[in-house]
């Protein structure tokens, strides 16, 4: 038989003679060069659409964003360039303010990182439980993930209001005297990162769930056959199960912190992308856009576009010594 | 050969007279081979009778507690948006007392329309719709077709293009900031939707996305049987590729329409307030374009509120297929 006959599109076919002669007449050279065209090339045609743009918008801005950070590019005049070598990262070094956004955008990070997980972790853990109305709580706690930064935090603004914000009236309430949110150091950072938080607690509460899922309910069974409480199942069981699937909220989160722009921006209120009065929650995203689009530095702001890009990867090179280590270990 | 799954009784040898030349008769044809999921896919684990027997100290009932929590959780989660709605319907004065107002006032009408007119809303609005509606239209396409390719195809340096691709899922959108902006302001595209449509046009995530969803549900005898039929390539991503990957390109246009609606970085950069999209016209309303709270919280209601009732109604959709791009990504 052809190759056809065994598979199940050709179950279907009406006669046991080859598909071939479908009543359609043998097709001539030139329509099999054609084909022979089409199924060699096709491949290509179906990834260029993505690999034009990505190379165009992707590619090509990353290399040149390298460029740029080598020469003083000036906003008014962005086709300007001078060569000035490393001169804007030493100016970088140099600038007590990038130390200060890189401090902030590490604070900010691991404040909004480490409990929106475990807060995550918790949620999926309950979420798993059989519910009523199960997917109720979960589009529930999903929605702050489909408000955008820009409206979450002009209501986190107006929660945080010094004089008639509701947090500070709640805390007034607890016999608790009110705080500056704004112009705090660590108060201004707490609010930025608990907009983090309420924005992303329940997408990666979902992601933790979907892994939970996939966990086999055998081990949970020789658990509890072994005697384990359902506590102990969760510490024993579950985690170690979720281990990668953390590992990857952990390295997302790292990123998304490390870009952090849009919430510390709108926190600022008019001066935001100085990040507060005395750089108080000014994180590197902030920084380059100050740098970039209001002192008007545009290699500059290219040469912190890199810095972050070689943190990351950075990042990215902790993050899989951290993973070979985890798979040796088991 | 009785492949049937549906319980309808098939003759041995040959079987119905007609190829599947439409999409739906792809689709059914695939159904009843069991190559395709039922259409109402759970995303929870189905209650099979076995799971429900061995249902060892797991899958229990939560209790009261569990309960109690989620409903703190999800208050907490759904206050500040409630809120939003509370202060756009107050005026300004009522802002600045203490206690905050907790409950409706009666000026909503007037300090949306407000909104919509001093802040550009209704322009935003309109904007993003066309931005983000382009957007997930574009990664959508090309992202199937790409994701197709990938999955299904042998060519050249596949290996290594899907490595590139993967690889740069991670770079930050900070890093092409500057070149994009001395391109546009070259072009003169400055307040230009296209400045912020095209770079955004494709993502990399989608054709992984679309890659890991077509490796598992398109079989790739069907696409050899096309093949052998004489069908060309573009037949075959019509007729056979598309609605297969039907519910995963739906799954992916809504991911790709919030994300767009979101976009703050780089719109903030290429847009002014004379042609915003929300996100865009929001900034200008918190940065003192227009000193009135209420007027604030107004525009933030109408720039969330078409998610929200995208939710609303997809809640289910979108929740699935987060925890499906989890479990595969």
């Amino acid at each position: 038989m052809t190759a056809t006959a065994r598979t199940p599109a050709a179950a279907g076919t009406p006669l046991p003679r080859p598909p071939r002669a479908q009543g359609r007449p043998a097709p001539g050279p030139w329509r099999r060069r054609l084909y022979r065209w089409d199924v060699s090339y096709s491949p290509y045609a179906f990834i260029s659409p993505f690999f034009l743009f990505f190379g165009a918008f992707g590619l090509f801005p990353l290399l040149y964003t390298g460029w740029a950070s080598l020469h003083r590019v000036e906003l008014a005049s962005p086709d300007h360039m001078e060569w000035v070598g490393l001169h804007n990262y030493a100016r970088l070094l140099d600038d007590a303010f990038f130390w200060n956004a890189l401090r902030n955008t590490l604070t900010i990070g691991v404040l909004s990182t480490v409990p929106q997980l475990l807060m995550a972790l918790w949620l999926a853990h309950l979420l798993h439980y059989r519910l009523r109305a199960a997917t109720f709580w979960r589009v529930a706690l999903l929605t702050p993930y489909a408000t955008s930064v820009a409206a979450a935090t002009l209501v986190f603004v107006l929660l945080y209001g010094r004089d008639y914000g509701m947090v500070n009236w709640a805390l007034g309430a607890l016999g608790i005297d009110p705080v500056d949110w704004q112009n705090g150091t660590w108060s201004s950072q707490i609010a930025v990162s608990s907009i983090v938080i309420w924005r992303w607690t329940g997408y990666n509460a979902l992601i933790y769930l979907a892994a939970m899922q996939a966990v086999p309910d055998e081990l949970y069974e020789s658990a509890a056959l072994d005697g384990a409480s359902r506590r102990q199942q969760f510490r024993y069981v579950t985690v170690p199960a979720l281990r990668p699937t953390i590992l990857f909220t952990v390295v997302v989160s790292t990123i998304g912190a490390t870009q952090l722009f849009g919430e510390p921006l709108l926190f600022g209120g008019a001066g935001g992308q100085k990040g507060g009065a005395s750089h108080q929650f000014q994180t590197l995203g902030l920084y380059l856009y100050e740098q970039g689009w209001f002192n008007f530095h545009l290699g500059r702001a290219s040469a912190v576009a890199w810095t972050m890009f070689l943190i990351l990867l950075l990042i990215a090179a902790a993050n899989m010594l951290i993973a070979r280590r985890l798979r040796k270990s088991h | 050969m009785t492949l049937t799954t549906t319980g309808r009784p098939r003759r041995e040898g040959p079987g119905p007279q007609r190829r599947p030349r439409t999409r739906t008769a792809v689709l059914r044809r695939l159904r009843r081979l069991g190559r395709l999921r039922p259409r109402r896919q759970r995303p929870g684990p189905a209650p099979t009778p076995a799971t429900a027997r061995t249902r060892a100290g797991r899958q229990l009932h939560g209790g009261p507690l569990t309960y109690a929590v989620l409903a703190v959780f999800t208050a907490g989660s759904l206050f500040p948006l409630v809120w939003t709605a509370v202060t756009a319907s107050r005026d300004n004065m009522r802002l600045a007392k203490t206690p905050p107002p907790f409950w409706f006032g009666t000026r909503l009408a007037e300090n949306t329309g407000t909104a919509w007119t001093e802040a550009n809303m209704g322009l935003a609005l309109l904007n993003t719709l066309l931005v983000a509606g382009t957007v997930a239209l574009g990664t959508v396409l090309f992202c199937t077709v790409a994701g197709f390719a990938f999955a299904k195809l042998k060519f050249r340096f596949s290996g290594a293009l899907l490595l590139l691709t993967i690889g740069t899922m991670m770079v930050p959108p900070q890093l092409s900031v500057v070149p994009l902006f001395m391109v546009i302001a070259e072009l003169k595209w400055t307040n230009q939707l296209q400045s912020v449509v095209l770079p955004t046009l494709v993502s990399a995530f989608g054709v992984f996305f679309m890659r890991q969803y077509l490796l598992e549900a398109l079989p790739g005898e069907l696409v050899e049987a096309a093949r052998v039929d004489g069908a060309s390539s573009l037949r075959i991503i019509w007729h056979v590729v598309f609605p297969v990957a039907r519910p995963a390109m739906a799954v992916l246009a809504m991911l790709s329409f919030v994300q767009a609606w979101n976009d703050f970085f780089w719109p903030i950069i290429a847009l002014t307030q004379e042609n915003p999209t929300v996100q865009v016209a929001l900034t200008g309303l918190g940065r003192g374009y227009v000193p009135d709270q209420a007027v604030i919280m107004a525009g933030a209601l109408l720039g969330t509120l078409p998610l929200l009732l995208a939710f609303t109604l997809f809640g289910k959709q979108i929740v699935g297929g987060i925890m499906r791009g989890a479990v595969k990504g």
